[in-house]
């Protein structure tokens, strides 16, 4: 019988990413695991993951500005391109970026949003995905959203920002990230962002490219994202 | 070798996020075409002062119901049903913290030792508050000795494995299993890092 490829993937950088508790985000202080992990030797459950099959069932839906009626929604129009990378800089082919935000007034069309009176814009609701090439490069279009209030600490306003969910080829490579934009002026008070450590937090920042650009139609921004990457020769195990 | 990029750093879903990974439906995992027994998973998630987490997304990952999982790297000569994907997303009710899950018991995967895992089910758990996701298992309290064997269950600490195996509700049809997932306390759920 044929055996299943049993892959080696380096280490989650726990010291890469958030602390599980961050009590200047208060809603982590309750959420948040009191012991440590226990760390396991990974099986074909943790190697393999629902990233190819759900992706191979997921369509284009690249659009955000049109993709609620046909209509133009209103805002400013971006695009959002770049690569889908593993930590050795390998393009991550034919994975799914599923994609969730607020509207350009910083409104989400969400049930739950009922605190904050700015505008729903009907031609816009907010989601989207876009699936990655062979050489792990995605590119959608939507209007960039605007900062909103919470209610974590006297006016609290979250960035603009976009949701972008990763699937993966393995489980142990999930990702949710959020991307936010450079210069913008809440980065630096908002307690979500500054939970990811200084040396990787401006990681989640897209820059500005005018090559992306399009001109008289909206203009280009470059984010890419980096998961865990296999480790590519029996060695490199046995060091782990 | 070193990685050459750094790993993008992981944030919370926030409270929106069913807007686009909470479709309605996809708690249900249909049976496929090898057949199964169908299951029920359910029970509450809850925090660190025991209030139940209104908002919390379950990610289901599991084998067919021959052990086969729906990747390219399982490569094994076992029957599978291109149509299982093996993938759920569970969310809790609002108002009870609530998951329900629907699926068809797993089979027996291989582990890295040359023997066989016992049936279970990852879950990735993510949410408001929630700034990296946390991994665990759920195992099953009637496969007594394929628990015994399993490398992962019994790696952990004994006191602490009934947080991970879903007990089998009396006469309940079709079977049912609860287990409730809780943050901090002595109780804690146990999370792996993968």
């Amino acid at each position: 019988m044929t055996e299943p490829i049993i892959r080696h993937y380096g280490p989650r950088a726990y010291s890469d990413h958030p602390p599980f508790r961050y009590p200047e985000y208060k809603s982590t202080i309750k959420r948040s695991p009191d012991h440590d992990l226990l760390k396991i030797v990974a099986t074909l459950s943790e190697t393999t993951g629902p990233g190819p099959a759900w992706s191979e069932v997921s369509v284009e839906d690249a659009d955000l500005t049109t993709n609620a009626t046909g209509e133009p929604a209103l805002g400013e129009r971006i695009i959002v391109t770049g690569h889908v990378l593993d930590e050795y800089g390998h393009g991550v082919p034919r994975t799914v970026l599923e994609i969730w935000q607020a509207n350009s007034a910083g409104r989400y069309a969400h049930w739950r949003e009922t605190a904050f009176p700015a505008p729903l814009d009907p031609n816009f609701i907010g989601v989207g995905q876009c699936i990655t090439g062979e050489d792990g490069e995605y590119r959608f279009i939507t209007i960039k959203p605007g900062p909103y209030p919470w209610g974590n600490h006297p006016n609290a306003w979250r960035p603009s920002h976009i949701h972008i969910s990763v699937l993966g080829p393995a489980l142990g490579q999930r990702l949710v990230t959020q991307m936010y934009f450079e210069g913008d002026p809440l980065l630096d008070l908002d307690p979500i962002y500054l939970a990811a450590p200084p040396h990787s937090r401006e990681r989640m920042i897209a820059r500005y490219d005018h090559d992306v650009t399009t001109e008289n139609w909206a203009l280009g921004y470059r984010f890419d994202i980096v998961l865990r990457g296999e480790l590519s020769t029996l060695e490199e195990v046995d060091e782990e | 070798m070193n990685p050459t990029l750094g790993q993008t750093p992981s944030q919370t879903v926030g409270p929106f996020y069913s807007m686009r990974l909470g479709e309605d439906g996809q708690n249900v995992i249909p049976t496929p075409a090898e057949g199964g027994e169908r299951i029920v998973i359910t029970g509450r998630v809850l925090d660190g002062d025991r209030h139940h987490i209104e908002d919390a997304l379950l990610e289901v990952w599991q084998a067919n119901p021959v052990g086969r999982f729906n990747h390219p790297d399982d490569r094994r000569e076992l029957s599978l049903d291109p149509t299982f994907t093996g993938f759920a997303r569970v969310m809790t009710d609002f108002e009870t913290g609530i998951y329900r899950l629907e699926t068809v018991r797993p089979g027996r995967a291989p582990d890295p030792e040359g023997g066989m895992q016992a049936p279970h089910i990852s879950l990735i758990i993510q949410g408001r508050g929630m700034l990296n996701p946390v991994f665990t298992r759920v195992y099953f309290s009637d496969e007594i000795e394929a628990n015994k064997d399993d490398g992962v269950l019994q790696a952990v600490p004994e006191e602490r494995r009934p947080t991970i195996i879903a007990e089998l509700e009396p006469g309940s049809d079709p079977k049912t299993f609860r287990l409730d997932i809780r943050f901090q306390g002595e109780d804690e759920t146990v999370f792996f890092d993968v």
